[in-house]
């Protein structure tokens, strides 16, 4: 009982010190991340840890929020559930006001129950469906669902009238969510799955199973998975000349696979994020000034290419920002504001959260685009 | 059908003629110390992993490259010997090859800090265009992985049989107080046998780098899978291993086309236990009295 009117006093001493303004220096507003910045998801999580504290270093020099400066506090999950629990008991302890990550599926749903228990709203980056669906009140996420992707290759497969594809997915989460997906809405596109194939993530050859569909009734073959693996496909495909097209999963949305594939992932088309393609959008294009501002400032500050997944912090971050600058900075009136965002356009795409939706994405998130010339083309 | 057993065939005798080759590193450590060094994979990445280090950042010819590399995958090897492997020599086997697999850790986690967590590709050798072979495809590389892989067992099988120092090896794995006895320099046999893996395990590296690509931590199933080689040989370091490891990649391949992918590595891992189950001693060996 003390210790509630304890909490209620600083609560309101807290919120006293804001109405006032910035009279008193105020404390900065504590934000938790949860990123998996080495391990197997190191991929996910470095540009991620990265892109966080790049916002919120920005938010500071900009004069913080209403006058209250942020601090970023990220935790390592090394992809581990347990730590990642862990950390977010930790954060919680700390009295952060919101939590931004994990940067996988299984870490998110490993948390969510602390977060529920302590009343903090959590902005995953991960891409499960599992995350937002069924909605839980606290919990939102910025990371496309994979099945938007799978929706734009269909529909860009029902386009060119082919109806019989070959999929080949790596045998790890990615790849498995990837590959329920893409199983999930072949019905709905009238699409038939002739062949089910899969690959090790530490596989390095996978001509057998490309003989297998190279022989079989394909029209296309679709890959879902992370680097190097689809790298390798790529390269084994244009060993053994299938003839058929060759679709990736937005897993490879980067300069590093045109890198790693070389000559053979010429005309590979794939469905990705605006990032990749930030500079060949029409100027009408919502997102536009958004993934400008995130690719160059990434550029500028760490020498390094600005992917879609440091764009999911990067929209985590933003739509904090929003929301504490419209109802302040406690979990409760963070949590009510962030599911009034309508209209933020960030890079993933443009959010929508409602009650009913904590995802906010519709498969415009996704374009297609096609290698040529050792370089990205939107796909019209 | 019989195309697609032909290429089925051809992948397999690819990736088993580096399996044959990490599995021959295994097996020289084996015979002249009586451990199985868990290492051997960290080779074959830091044969890979340096050829790509020397050839982008330092703008090196792909030979100079090559040949930098594996001396320094050499210099890792013999290193690795002196600073862990000889302090402790009158420890037990089984110590030892715990240690070898803490150095694994190492080396991989050292090349993580050096070179990154990135994966990156090597050009090939000559030419990307495949090369038809009866309805099969293969690419030039495929070609310099046979071709390099048979030199090396050549090579190979002309220093254990026809060299001073080679017969002192193989003395030495027969019996290594007889071989002290009567004047063979063991401890440097030992060095010997730790340099030949290394520099084995990153031609091995250096060879399919350009097809599967190289990162920090490649290393761990392909010296898996060397290993199971190496057990199918009998841990013989000649041909029995080779064959060994080719029929490993051809089961694979052929397992992963006309079965199911999903077994591939279970195929690899089922071999191995059935093997080290029913005959401990390898595939083509007569089981033997004990060799100590």
């Amino acid at each position: 009982m003390v210790k509630k009117t304890a909490d209620g006093l600083i609560l309101l001493a807290t919120l006293l010190i804001l109405s006032t303004g910035t009279v008193f220096a105020a404390p900065p507003i504590k934000i938790g991340g949860l990123f998996s910045v080495t391990g197997p998801a190191s991929f996910l999580g470095e540009p991620e840890r990265n892109t966080a504290q790049m916002v919120a270093d920005q938010i500071n020099a900009a004069g913080g929020i209403k006058g209250r400066k942020v601090e970023l506090i990220a935790y390592d999950t090394q992809g581990d559930a347990t730590k990642a629990v862990q950390a977010a008991t930790r954060l919680v302890k700390e009295g952060v006001v919101a939590i931004i990550g994990p940067s996988t599926t299984g870490d998110s749903m490993a948390v969510i129950p602390v977060v529920e228990r302590a009343k903090i709203p959590l902005i995953s980056c991960a891409a499960g469906i599992k995350i937002t669906e069924p909605v839980k009140p606290w919990v939102f996420k910025t990371a496309q669902n994979d099945y938007l992707a799978v929706a734009r290759i269909y529909e860009d497969l029902v386009q060119r009238k082919m109806t019989r594809v070959a999929l080949l997915t790596v045998s790890d989460s990615f790849g498995s969510s990837g590959r329920e997906q893409l199983k999930a809405l072949a019905s709905r596109y009238k699409i038939t799955i002739v062949s089910d194939d899969t690959y090790g993530p530490k596989d390095t050859d996978m001509t057998p199973q490309l003989t297998k569909i190279r022989s079989g009734q394909a029209q296309a073959l679709i890959c879902w998975g992370t680097n190097p693996g689809p790298a390798i496909v790529t390269r084994n495909a244009r060993q053994l000349s299938l003839k058929i097209p060759l679709y990736m999963s937005h897993g490879v949305s980067s300069k590093k696979f045109i890198a790693l594939a070389g000559d053979a992932s010429e005309g590979i088309v794939l469905p990705s994020g605006r990032v990749l393609v930030a500079d060949l959008l029409p100027k009408s294009d919502k997102q536009k000034k958004s993934l400008l501002a995130f690719v160059q400032e990434y550029q500028k500050r760490f020498k390094a290419e600005g992917d879609h997944f440091g764009g999911h912090a990067w929209d985590a971050m933003m739509l904090l920002k929003g929301a504490m600058e419209r109802g302040g900075a406690t979990p409760a009136a963070i949590r009510a504001q962030l599911e009034k965002t309508r209209n933020f356009a960030g890079i993933g795409g443009v959010f929508n959260f409602s009650p009913t939706d904590h995802s906010g994405l519709t498969k415009d998130a996704f374009v297609l685009v096609q290698v040529k010339g050792k370089d990205w083309v939107l796909v019209k | 059908m019989s195309h697609q057993i032909l290429q089925y065939i051809l992948s397999g005798l690819s990736t088993g003629a580096i399996y044959s080759l990490i599995g021959i590193g295994f097996a020289i450590i084996y015979n002249s110390t009586g451990i199985i060094n868990f290492a051997q994979g960290e080779f074959v990445m830091l044969g890979g992993i340096m050829t790509w280090f020397f050839l982008s950042v330092f703008q090196l010819p792909l030979i100079a490259a090559m040949v930098l590399a594996i001396a320094l995958s050499t210099a890792v090897g013999v290193l690795f010997e002196r600073l862990t492997i000889r302090p402790l020599r009158n420890a037990s086997p089984l110590i030892l090859v715990i240690i070898t697999i803490g150095a694994s850790i190492l080396i991989r986690g050292m090349a993580m800090l050096i070179w990154g967590k990135d994966t990156h590709s090597l050009p090939m050798f000559t030419g990307s265009e495949p090369l038809t072979v009866a309805g099969a495809t293969l690419l030039p590389q495929h070609l310099w992985i046979f071709g390099i892989t048979l030199f090396i067992i050549a090579v190979n099988r002309f220093y254990f049989h026809h060299s001073i120092s080679g017969k002192a090896m193989r003395a030495c794995s027969h019996n290594r107080r007889a071989a002290g006895l009567v004047g063979i320099d063991v401890k440097r046999m030992v060095l010997f046998s730790f340099a030949i893996s290394s520099a084995l395990g990153s031609v091995a590296g250096i060879i399919t780098a350009p097809l599967t690509m190289t990162s920090y931590d490649v290393g761990i199933m392909l010296g898996l899978k060397g290993f199971c080689a190496a057990i199918i040989g009998g841990m013989s370091s000649g041909i029995a291993t080779v064959v060994g490891g080719l029929l490993l990649g051809v089961l694979e391949s052929l397992g992963a086309g006309m079965v199911s992918s999903g077994y591939k590595d279970a195929i690899a891992f089922i071999i191995l236990l059935l093997i080290l189950v029913i005959r401990p001693q390898g595939l083509f060996k007569k089981a033997e009295t004990e060799r100590v």
